[in-house]
């Protein structure tokens, strides 16, 4: 195999990664969503913890793309 | 199709001399399409301050309004998270969250994103890991150990969570960076492949016979990329957001280190 296909054929395993990541931030967004719906009131206090726990989920996904990157253009 | 990645690309405008630091290296100071949009990024907020506050009036007008919200949202957050001492830290949440705004809403309607140059976010990490560090050590000395070692675990258990605990802080400014980086990158890769589909599919169809059947995958990536563009502005104060509440997380961490509140 070229050197050039491997390196094609590498990038887009990386990104596998990011399966990971979407099932998490799925999950937190499916939990959050069932205890809005039981507690509306309680919902909006709780934003903040929602977009922290799915920016630290995210960014699992973010090093895979950026691994992806990497292997890609270097 | 157009290269996604060309957008990315620096180039100098005013090429200014060479700065040596000796023991350091040559610096190039030329001035950049990267500094321009951080000094549009800059100069914008202040402009956009100084019109909201000129008036000062008791009852506020629109552009007041929106400073006023705008400053309360992040006094808020503060607060919240790292309780009644966050009042002395709102100055630089306050900028960071700014100047993170300012670049990612430049980026959609120029052509060059500030923030999606490691170097950029790489910088601004280091600076809140930095602060986090220089506030830590003053304000608890060799207590800082106690960031590592939480409270009311039994010591079997702290053989396994100190190097954890110690590896996750690590790696704190290298997320912090890569997470804007990335979503910034990720973000506008997406929408420039989306658009270049457009004028390929388009191309094709200008060939006439079977390529007509071009059209309808045009209109669909030309959809694609308007969505795409809404999705980027809710992205683009997202991750302002979000760096501004995990450089509060972080900061609370060391303010607050062993009582919780």
């Amino acid at each position: 195999m070229e050197a050039e296909a491997a390196k094609f054929i590498g990038a887009g395993l990386a990104t596998l990664g990011m399966i990971g990541a979407g099932i998490g931030v799925g999950t937190l967004f499916s939990g959050f969503l069932q205890g809005a719906t039981r507690n509306p009131s309680a919902a909006g206090g709780q934003f903040t913890n929602l977009i922290l726990g799915a920016a630290l989920t995210e960014a699992l996904g973010i090093l895979a793309f950026v691994l992806g990157l990497l292997i890609l253009f270097s | 199709m157009a290269d996604p990645m060309h957008q990315f690309e620096i180039h100098k405008i005013v090429d200014l001399p060479d700065f040596a630091i000796p023991g350091v290296g040559v610096i190039d100071m030329a001035f950049t399409n990267s500094t321009l949009a951080m000094t549009l990024a800059a100069a914008g907020i202040a402009g956009f301050f100084a019109l909201a506050t000129s008036k000062g009036a008791v009852v506020p007008g629109r552009l007041q309004m929106v400073g006023e919200a705008a400053f309360n949202y992040i006094d808020n957050l503060t607060t919240s998270i790292i309780g009644h001492e966050g009042r002395k830290f709102f100055p630089f949440i306050f900028t960071l969250f700014l100047f993170i705004l300012a670049m990612n809403l430049l980026g959609l309607f120029l052509v060059f994103t500030a923030t999606s140059q490691l170097a950029v976010t790489a910088t601004l990490a280091a600076m809140t890991i930095l602060l986090v560090l220089i506030i830590g050590f003053v304000r608890n000395g060799a207590n800082m150990y106690k960031l590592f070692v939480p409270a009311g675990v039994p010591w079997y258990m702290l053989i396994l969570v100190t190097p954890i605990e110690f590896i996750s802080f690590l790696l704190r400014p290298v997320t912090l960076a890569l997470r804007l980086f990335g979503n910034m990158l990720g973000g506008h890769v997406a929408l420039k492949v989306f658009a270049g589909f457009v004028v390929s599919l388009g191309m094709l169809a200008a060939g006439g016979g079977l390529g007509l059947l071009g059209i309808p995958g045009a209109m669909l990536s030309l959809g694609g990329v308007v969505a795409l563009t809404a999705l980027e502005f809710l992205v683009a104060f997202l991750q302002a957001f979000v760096f501004a509440v995990l450089a509060c997380v972080y900061l609370n961490d060391v303010v607050n280190l062993g009582h919780h509140h």
